[in-house]
């Protein structure tokens, strides 16, 4: 008994040995990864990062001025047209829709888009939007991002509105409002916080996707706020940057991609924090 | 409680008037079903006009469908359906074409647990109004301290309309509800068990409450508490397994009912 | 004693008049979410039809060699060849090897956390793993480009090769000469990439084990690990199944973190320290020159992977929903 006892004990101290081995181990990788991000990040992060155009090749100075407010642009009207969409097709599959056939699929189909590969969303609207069009914009590089957005809404909205009491549906049912103000002013009310903090996750997601970009909005090396063109965004801009043989693009590259992940942990620090109210609550 | 001590808390009520009232509702061989499972069988009764009606039975005994039939929640879920009559002055309110939200504003609802919006005291009462009604922000104060005069909420709340509803205690949200019902001026009020989570001090004002309303109001309530069936109504429906056992004067039912069953179920010999 | 009714008719009407206001509202507002939740089948509708469109000159003339053609030469005349075996290849294979490193470190991290973890360190850790599964692939990318691959290649490979240099079969695997572009390379920087998305979702998944059920079997004397074995993945299984699937979905149409370092190679070594490709770092870095039936094939490269990735997401989804029912929700 005593030795049988033994090598059990023994045996899950080997398995509790691998357990930490394996946290340790990728723990690691994983600090490794931010503090080499932001050691060269940080070295080159000045004013003229923010003030300064795309440099051309071979040149010492320029920044990424440009990148940074095509992406913020391409971000922002992304999220704008992904979220209505995704919010009232989530509001169909927790609300309208709960026990219809049609939410069945939706959900499903919506949950494998939600984890599609990017550079298929990419190859869509290139042949959906940038052929038709004759050319790559920014206009059709937020769409890419928009279809992006989409699944990850309708997730966070139905999951919302289910949390919502059908106590609280009911009780505003009985005083005799229209379904949809129930849904638009009582439920929509009570999930506020939960369906913000999914848009934020959204937004998080899209802030740092480059792939779609690459075959629909491309890059431009000059300012530019003409949806219909070309439009400059930092993630292309690294992808083109890491590659070059020139140090100082390589190192815009860093500072472009320490200011990405920056935006992109705040953003999903806020969601989290307001999650966390939510559930205080 | 002991049959005894029922037996006094009616000796002081006042007798039942026998003069004959108008009935509010007439209920008409009602069936109800979920799914195929049949829920609710051959149920007729009538409810008075400003009277308080209590039903009670045991646990899935079919009190609480019944009740949600006559502001025709059952509607927003799928595979429930109910067949009959059931006439709201005269008026049968199963007709699919009637306007439900009209019917919830004539039939309102407190439910088991108090379901405050998310939004403040006023706004809470103000909502329902704005409906149905724009009025300017003076008339609408005075509705809205008239409901909570109503709901006995306003000395407590006067000084804080702008709190979140959802900071009151449990007895006043479930007061709130009730002002948010009286608000839109219903004709009759459903009480879906409503104090049972609440304390005995928060009970006694619902119940004051209750009685009161019925001077405006024709009032149904559901309640698993033969106390307070025998404390707030006039007449009282027995119910068990979907059925109608017994229904009639509160007092009477209580003192000499005349089915078994029911003699059980209120003896507390009940399986 | 009869109180006046409360309500007359002409207060009905009044109402009645005020509700029909919101008809028009309450209609439109229900075919907006309806219209909003078949947009989403519309959108998968819009990307299969854009990408059989794109690749159609393609299909036509390649037709089913293109699965079996292990040439890529677009610039052959008179009609160039092009054939997908090397990107299907390559996204297979560091797809594998990124999954056997991944998979047990990423579930060994999960049971730490719900189990062996300090509860002081479980929160932190626990949400500096899911922070991470946040951040851009092309960040994973380009440390793998500047940091680990010249690392793997200057330090670890050499001595591998050396190793199994005289071992039959492990030699042609790990065959010289070491390369910073190399398929390898590539499969490491995907396994750090899914190792927290593998991590998160399975601690999510442990976390649904009723404490009840863990409780019983720690009442009979059970070890931790016995409790793991025995209680916590058997009742998960499908769970962690799916996490998995899902993991793996992520890991075959990943673009970011492999373009940089696999060597956009369409040869098939054999030897996975030799360059290679995938099929979506094949399209990032050829679609810019692409013109002609050589951009139908990469479109037609696209179809292929949105077809593999439906069947391995979709496999994914029917296993956590299958979780689900079990817990009855």
């Amino acid at each position: 008994m005593n030795a049988l006892y033994a090598s059990r004990a023994r045996k899950d101290k080997i398995i509790r040995v691998l357990c930490v081995g394996a946290a340790a181990f990728g723990l690691i990788w994983l600090g490794l990864i931010l503090f080499t991000l932001f050691s060269n990040g940080l070295a080159g992060l000045s004013l003229s990062v923010f003030s300064e155009m795309t440099p051309p090749p071979g040149s010492r100075t320029g920044g990424l001025a440009n990148a940074i407010f095509g992406s913020i642009l391409m971000t922002v009207i992304g999220v704008a047209v992904g979220t209505p969409i995704g919010l009232l097709a989530g509001t169909y599959l927790a609300e309208y829709g709960r026990h219809e056939k049609l939410s069945f699929y939706v959900r499903f189909i919506n949950d494998i888009l939600l984890s599609a590969p990017s550079i298929v969303i990419g190859l869509f609207i290139y042949g959906a939007v940038v052929v038709p069009m004759g050319g790559f914009s920014g206009f059709a590089g937020s769409l890419a991002l928009a279809v992006i957005v989409i699944p990850v809404v309708v997730r966070t909205t139905e999951d919302m509105l289910l949390l919502v009491p059908t106590q609280l549906r009911e009780a505003a049912s009985a005083l005799g409002l229209p379904r949809s103000l129930v849904i638009r002013r009582i439920a929509y009310k009570a999930a506020r916080t939960g369906l913000i903090t999914g848009i934020l996750l959204a937004t998080a997601r899209v802030a740092g996707e480059t792939a779609p970009l690459l075959f629909t909005a491309l890059s431009n090396q000059f300012w530019n706020a003409n949806l219909m063109k070309t439009m400059a965004n930092l993630p292309v801009t690294i992808n083109n940057f890491v590659q070059s043989p020139y140090e100082y693009w390589r190192q815009l590259a860093w500072t472009g991609a320490l200011l990405i992940t920056l935006a992109v942990l705040a953003l999903n620090i806020f969601a989290r924090l307001l999650g966390a109210e939510r559930k205080s609550k | 409680m002991t049959d005894l001590q029922i037996m006094t808390d009616m000796s002081s009520k006042p007798e039942t008037t026998a003069a004959p009232r108008a009935n509010k509702l007439e209920v008409r061989n009602l069936d109800f079903f979920y799914g195929e499972a049949k829920a609710l069988k051959n149920i007729n009764l009538a409810l008075a006009s400003n009277t308080v009606t209590a039903f009670i039975g045991p646990s899935g005994c079919g009190k609480s469908t019944l009740l949600r039939i006559l502001n025709r929640m059952y509607d927003l879920y799928p595979g429930q359906r109910a067949e009959g009559e059931v006439l709201l002055d005269g008026q049968n309110l199963l007709d699919p074409k009637l306007d439900l939200n009209l019917l919830r504003a004539r039939v309102g609802m407190v439910f088991q647990k108090p379901t405050p919006f998310p939004m403040t005291i006023y706004e809470n009462i103000a909502f329902g109004i704005n409906l149905y009604e724009k009025l300017p922000k003076s008339e609408m104060d005075g509705r809205v301290e008239r409901a909570l005069r109503g709901a006995a909420l306003w000395n407590e709340v006067k000084d804080k309309l702008n709190a979140s509803g959802l900071s009151l205690s449990g007895g006043q949200q479930q007061r709130l509800c009730i002002a948010r019902t009286v608000a839109i001026q219903p004709e009759v009020i459903l009480f879906d068990e409503p104090c049972s989570a609440l304390d005995p001090i928060s009970t006694a004002k619902v119940e004051e409450l209750i009685d009161e309303l019925k001077e405006k109001y024709t009032i149904a309530i559901v309640t698993h508490n033969m106390q307070q069936a025998a404390r707030v109504s006039e007449f009282t429906a027995f119910m068990y397994l979907g059925e109608l056992v017994e229904f009639g004067p509160t007092t009477r039912l209580f003192t000499a009912p005349e089915k078994r069953q029911t003699q059980d179920y209120i003896t507390g010999r009940f399986g | 004693m009869t109180v006046p009714a409360v309500s007359n008719s002409s207060e009905q009407l009044d109402r009645a008049r005020a509700l029909s206001a919101f008809k028009l509202g309450d209609a439109t507002f229900y075919w907006l979410t309806r219209l909003s939740a078949l947009a989403v089948l519309l959108i998968l509708g819009g990307i299969i039809l854009s990408l059989i469109v794109g690749a159609w000159p393609a299909i036509k003339t390649f037709g089913l060699d293109f699965l079996v053609t292990r040439r890529w030469a677009p610039q052959l005349s008179p009609s160039p060849v092009l054939g997908a075996l090397g990107p299907i290849y390559g996204t297979l294979v560091t797809s594998l090897i990124a999954m056997l490193i991944a998979v047990p470190v990423g579930i060994g991290i999960a049971i730490f956390l719900t189990e062996f973890c300090p509860p002081i360190l479980r929160r932190p850790v626990g949400v500096a793993i899911e922070l991470l599964a946040g951040i851009p692939s092309i960040i994973y990318g380009m440390w793998g480009f500047f940091v680990l691959a010249p690392f793997m290649t200057d330090h670890f490979m050499p001595a591998v090769i050396a190793t199994f240099a005289h071992v039959p079969i492990l030699n042609v695997i790990f065959a010289g000469p070491p390369s910073y572009l190399s398929l390898f390379n590539a499969a490491l920087v995907l396994a750090i990439m899914i190792l927290p998305f593998i991590t998160a979702i399975s601690r999510d998944v442990f976390q649904t084990v009723p404490p009840m059920l863990k409780e019983s079997a720690y009442g009979l004397g059970c070890t931790t690990w016995e409790v793991v074995k025995n209680v916590v993945i058997p009742f998960t299984r499908a769970g962690v199944i799916g996490g998995i699937m899902l993991a793996l979905g992520r890991a075959l149409g990943e673009t970011m973190a492999v373009t940089f370092i696999i060597g956009n190679s369409f040869q098939i070594t054999g030897s996975i320290f030799s360059p290679g490709t995938t099929i979506s770092a094949a399209i990032a870095s050829e679609f810019a020159e692409a013109d002609g039936v050589h951009m139908s094939a990469l479109i037609l490269l696209g179809l292929l992977l949105f077809v593999l990735t439906f069947c391995v997401l979709a496999a994914a989804r029917l296993m956590l929903a299958r979780l689900e029912m079990k817990q009855g929700k």
